[in-house]
């Protein structure tokens, strides 16, 4: 009896697995495109899938497959889908994670193929986030700039001037009103909550706006780090609000930003500076009668200069349909359409006809912030350097936390930052 | 009496660890199974209850709106279900010749399997794909489930020696003083005596199967193949944002089937079969 049953469920499990072996495509002259998108939530799925089944259905001879992928695992499973020749046509992914893809050779150059409607939509600085060694590997497509989401009750109420995209604070400013803020919020509150799991994108992006780039390229190629006064305005401020004047949560510094919210939302913390796409949560998760307000980050030596690494789509080099592909992009990237993407996303386009679009001027949730911002959003500086990965995770991201927690100070950041960050950038530049 | 006096701390100092344990082990779950019945503006809360103040179902039914996860359930239990039967069917019969036939051989294959066991995943992914892309089974539950069967090996090999040296040989030789045969020997003595040992192995097999990110991830290309863990980390988004309630929702309702499995067969996996069968 035994002997039968373990008999039945061997064969039941073969008869299963033989049913689902690999199946060959029917070759009826139909090109079948794959497209891996990233896209997670649900609007965003829904405009993704909307935009695939309107193309599928005006092209039958161009057929696209929609395949969701996932950002906390894309780089390694592209890694294994490019060595194994197996990698999707159509490839959704972030501006920074393309440096290695398209200098290994796994990326096609869209100089050529993209169409000049395309290429012209979309701002010289946008192309430069996915620009590697002359050629173009991929179209940035939807970004966001880093914004403050404040409690629009605590700051009216306080009194305090709240800045716009025309006069925003300047970071000094920016720190005087967490000050003042806080005094007046009481005891166990915080004017600012800095959400700080990823402090190395954070202070590098935001750095740009008072004159930090960090990241120098010598006449020789060759790229160093260097700290000036300028790369230590920001990181300067956070560190202070945190450990001088005691304005900034200590607590969230180890956090991300959803974990920020709850604090946020209780009215523990004034003001969050989160991404642009946040805003998305806070509409859902928000308590009802909660009143929030998106702000400009603040201002400096070069205004409101932020470093952002787009959403991009890329093709594969191995994909024997790169034109059709092509054709598929402009589709998608059609100025309505990536309307649709941006808003899905609650993220900003990087097309300029799109980014006209009265839908995303409007000031309901924050959106004409955004929107205003935009033309100040630049490559992020550590975009097409070598050994960066390396750099944040070894050198930088324990530098910065130790700095901002206060367990060094600003010369140790600095020292950390160029003596170790440089021995580490120059492995990866040697002739 | 002076024993028992001495003995009751100490029985009450091994409960309250045993308590400490099982809270520290339920806490997890028991926050799943709370977060997958709040709605959003719960998650949100800066002071959390337990008990979701307004429970829902709206998690469920957003998480099964969005994702195909009966789909990837079924995938999912094919996978770990044949993993686990085939790891079992191969890893018995070696254990047995490695328990009982100990020589250079033997030693040089245990040490092998414990060997094998330092390979991080990320080391052998490359070298797999091709090898599978060769044998046309990428994108294949068959693929999978081979790699499946060859990742659990070596552990499930090295339990079931264990188990298979447990059993004592007197056993097995009073059977072959009775007249049975080896193989008479093998079926009707050790292997119900087994019976807790396979069940184990078997569970692991299965569990590491069920669990298993990665490979599925890599290996698997299209939507209609993959499996529960995969679909599951549709709801998180870049930088580790992530959409809370479906995903509670989704994956409490993934732990289930391990769950389930264990109470079915926990009880077979209790010891003392061989309780009083040789005396010594």
């Amino acid at each position: 009896m035994r002997v039968r049953t373990f008999t039945a469920a061997v064969a039941a499990v073969a008869l299963l697995l033989t049913g689902c072996s690999a199946g060959e495509e029917p070759d009826d002259g139909t090109v079948r495109l794959r497209f891996q998108s990233l896209a997670w939530q649900k609007e965003s799925v829904d405009a993704n899938r909307e935009l695939v089944a309107e193309w599928n259905a005006a092209h039958p001879d161009i057929q696209v497959d929609y395949v969701q992928g996932s950002w906390d695992s894309v780089h390694d499973q592209l890694l294994t889908s490019f060595e194994g020749g197996e990698a999707p046509d159509i490839i959704h992914d972030a501006s920074d994670d393309l440096a290695d893809f398209a200098y290994g050779g796994y990326l096609a150059d869209l100089t050529d193929l993209l169409p000049g409607r395309l290429k012209a939509d979309i701002p010289a600085r946008s192309w430069e986030t996915t620009t590697f060694g002359g050629g173009i590997y991929g179209v940035p497509f939807l970004q966001e700039p880093r914004v403050i989401m404040a409690n629009k009750r605590i700051l009216e109420s306080s009194g305090v001037r709240l800045p716009t995209p025309d006069r925003p604070w300047s970071w000094q400013e920016f720190r005087q009103i967490a000050k003042d803020l806080t005094a007046a919020m009481g005891k166990g509150r915080y004017a600012v909550a800095w959400p700080l799991k990823e402090p190395v994108s954070v202070s590098l992006n935001l750095g740009l706006s008072a004159g930090g780039q960090l990241f120098h390229r010598g006449k020789d190629g060759k790229v160093t780090v260097r700290f000036t006064e300028q790369d230590e305005i920001v990181p300067g401020t956070v560190h202070d609000q945190v450990n001088t004047d005691l304005s900034a949560s200590r607590s969230t510094l180890g956090t991300g930003g959803s974990d920020a919210l709850p604090g946020f939302f209780g009215g523990k913390y004034a003001m969050v500076p989160l991404g642009f796409s946040y805003r998305q949560q806070i509409t859902q998760q928000a308590p009802k009668g909660f009143e929030w307000i998106v702000l400009p980050a603040p201002a400096g030596a070069s205004g409101l200069a932020q470093g952002v690494s787009p959403q991009t789509l890329s093709l594969a080099e191995d994909s024997p349909h790169k034109k059709e592909a092509a054709r598929f992009l402009d589709f998608f990237l059609q100025p309505a359409n990536m309307v649709r993407l941006a808003r899905g996303d609650w993220m900003l386009p990087t097309g300029t006809a799109a980014l006209a679009d009265p839908s995303l001027h409007t000031p309901k949730d924050g959106w004409a912030t955004g929107a205003a911002v935009a033309e100040h959003l630049r490559s992020a500086p550590a975009q097409s350097v070598r050994g960066y990965p390396e750099w944040k995770d070894k050198v930088a991201t324990p530098a910065y936390q130790e700095y901002y927690s206060g367990a060094i100070d600003a010369a140790e950041l600095r020292e950390r930052l160029e003596e170790d960050g440089n021995l580490v950038l120059a492995r990866y530049q040697r002739d | 009496m002076s024993t028992l006096r001495t003995r009751g701390p100490a029985r009450f100092g091994q409960y309250l660890a045993l308590l400490a344990y099982l809270v520290f082990l339920a806490f997890p779950f028991l926050w799943l199974i709370s977060t997958a019945f709040k709605p959003a503006t719960e998650l949100g809360s800066l002071h959390p209850t337990w008990i979701p103040e307004d429970p829902t179902l709206a998690n469920f039914r957003q998480a099964f709106d969005e994702q195909p996860l009966l789909r990837a359930a079924a995938n999912s239990l094919i996978a770990a279900l044949a993993a686990a039967l085939i790891a079992v069917v191969i890893a018995t019969p070696m254990a047995y010749v490695m328990a009982r036939h100990r020589g250079r051989l033997s030693t040089a294959a245990t040490g092998w399997v414990v060997v094998s066991q330092a390979f991080p995943f990320v080391l052998v992914i490359i070298p797999l794909f091709l090898v599978l892309k060769n044998l046309h089974l990428i994108n294949s539950l068959l693929g999978l489930v081979l790699v499946y069967v060859v990742w659990s090996l070596p552990f499930a090999l090295w339990m079931l020696t264990g188990y298979v040296r447990a059993v004592p040989a007197e056993l097995e030789e009073a059977a072959a003083v009775d007249g049975a045969g080896r193989l008479r020997t093998l079926v009707s003595v050790t292997a119900p005596l087994l019976a807790p040992g396979i069940v184990a192995t078997a569970l692991f097999a299965f569990i590491t199967a069920w669990n298993e990110f990665f490979f599925a991830l890599v290996l698997l290309k299209t939507p209609e193949k993959q499996t529960l863990p995969v679909v599951l980390t549709h709801f998180l988004g870049a930088e580790g944002v992530a959409d809370l309630g479906p995903l509670a929702a989704a994956a409490f309702l993934a732990t289930i089937p391990s769950l389930v499995i264990f109470a079915i067969i926990q009880k077979r996996i209790t010891g003392g079969m061989l309780a009083g069968a040789v005396k010594s």
